[in-house]
């Protein structure tokens, strides 16, 4: 029998709301299957079940908060069979949301009978849940406004407290990848169109493949290289919330599959259709502040991570190459990164990587 | 389509893009950008929504005819009659 509980969404996650079950006693899940939508301070999301199994028992109701940790439903070995049961046990178990085949029978031959039913629910009844006391009326009131800003006060204030940032900045020529990406566009309909950013991001994680130190976390004390490239990436929502969903394995996606997946995320973030599983799993952050018209963003790296790039607006600078100056289209590629992993050499290295790989779009 | 009838399309699309805009509060003179804050992968992800409604393709070179609802309603009308 295995326990899934109330997932952490973020260092700075305390509680979550179960919004709506996508799955009963009984049900079949098999690992990434979305199992619950959960509320947090940052909006909701669609959590994946970490394993496969079958559901005996929901132990938190719709509606109701509880603490990280909490088990919110168990899970038992999946079993094709419908066992067998007497009738009233049958009923029990529909009215008290047990799956029959997760119950053990210990009537004649194995049949469950009412009594088995009647342990397995006292076993599924969920504890008593601290959180869950607040009055329905007070919670409502609760600006959920004020609690996005309030968790990503604690992600940021952490952050300054704790990482040593350095800070490093470099202007990148983009002027070849902008021709390509216009050289793509006219000849795409509006569904395979590419934007910069697309190119931007997949720099960013083929250079991290070379760059590993910054592609991780700082955890007990010490440097955890992240396991694949994942890249969060910053959505300003409207109304003042901010939220990075991974792309995974960025790295390893082509420009294409990238442009679909900043597409995708953002659609998804701005409709509050986020996974649980985009919001543990990334690596290092991108932030993009471009089209608000910043030339440069210097990051706050979100805790565990160890490195959070910049993006500037891309626009036409007086650019001076081989003794004359020119207009290019440029863009101000910033790193912050953690002081206890890596050293300023070494981000300056993966900046100059990021820039090298922007001179031949075409081979990202 | 009539004027409206785009309108319509076009209000839609622009909430399935920023579904938290106050559609209503929305001028029509004045520049998209501006009042509803998208960004560009918004932007292009409205620009998807209507070429799925409306079957106008817009190219990357004529997007400043989106730049406000009026203008944008004016271009769409015409192409789309252009293509039914």
């Amino acid at each position: 029998m295995a326990e899934f509980r109330m997932p952490s969404l973020g260092a700075d996650m305390d509680n979550g709301r179960v919004v709506e079950w996508r799955i009963k006693p009984g049900d079949i899940v098999h690992r990434g299957d979305i199992v619950v939508e959960v509320e947090t301070d940052k909006g909701t999301f669609e959590v994946e079940s970490p394993i496969d199994g079958a559901v005996s028992a929901i132990a938190v109701q719709q509606g109701t908060k509880v603490p990280v940790g909490t088990v919110l439903a168990t899970l038992g070995e999946p079993t094709a069979a419908e066992p067998r049961a007497s009738p009233a046990a049958r009923q029990l178990a529909a009215q008290s949301n047990i799956a029959l085949a997760t119950v053990r029978g210990t009537g004649p031959g194995g049949v469950i009978t009412i009594q088995d039913v009647q342990r397995a629910a006292a076993a599924a009844t969920p504890t008593k849940i601290a959180v869950a006391a607040e009055p329905a009326e007070l919670e409502a009131a609760v600006d959920a406004r004020a609690a996005m800003r309030r968790a990503i006060a604690a992600a940021v204030t952490r952050s300054k407290r704790e990482i040593p940032h350095y800070y490093l900045s470099t202007d990148v020529d983009l002027s070849r990848a902008a021709e390509w990406i216009t050289s793509q566009n006219v000849r795409r309909p509006v569904t395979e169109r590419l934007l910069p950013s697309a190119l931007l991001i997949k720099a960013v994680a083929s250079a991290l493949t070379r760059y590993r130190d910054l592609n991780g976390f700082w955890v007990d004390g010490a440097f955890r290289p992240g396991i694949g490239i994942h890249v969060g990436m910053a959505i300003s929502l409207r109304g003042g919330g901010l939220i990075a969903p991974a792309i995974h394995d960025a790295d390893r996606l082509t420009v294409d599959q990238m442009m679909l997946a900043l597409r995708d995320v953002v659609a998804r973030a701005r409709g509050g259709r986020l996974r649980g599983a985009e919001m543990t799993d990334a690596t290092i952050t991108v932030t993009s502040l471009g089209d608000q018209g910043v030339t440069t963003v210097i990051g706050v790296i979100y805790p565990p991570q160890v490195a959070i790039v910049g993006l500037g607006k891309i626009s036409e600078r007086a650019w001076a190459a081989d003794g004359k100056v020119s207009a290019r289209l440029t863009v101000t590629a910033t790193l912050a990164a953690d002081h206890r992993v890596t050293n300023g050499h070494y981000g300056g290295l993966f900046l100059a990587e990021v820039d090298r790989l922007l001179q031949s779009p075409e081979t990202l | 389509m009539t004027a409206e009838e785009i309108r319509a399309v076009l209000l839609r699309a622009l909430g399935r893009v920023a579904p938290e805009v106050d559609l209503t509060s929305l001028r029509g003179d004045l520049p998209l950008r501006t009042q509803v804050d998208i960004d560009s992968i918004d932007f292009l992800n409205f620009v998807i929504e209507l070429h799925r409604e409306l079957g106008v393709d817009v190219p990357e070179a004529e997007y400043a005819a989106l730049a406000t609802i009026d203008s944008a309603v004016t271009y769409l009308q015409g192409h789309a009659s252009s293509k039914a």
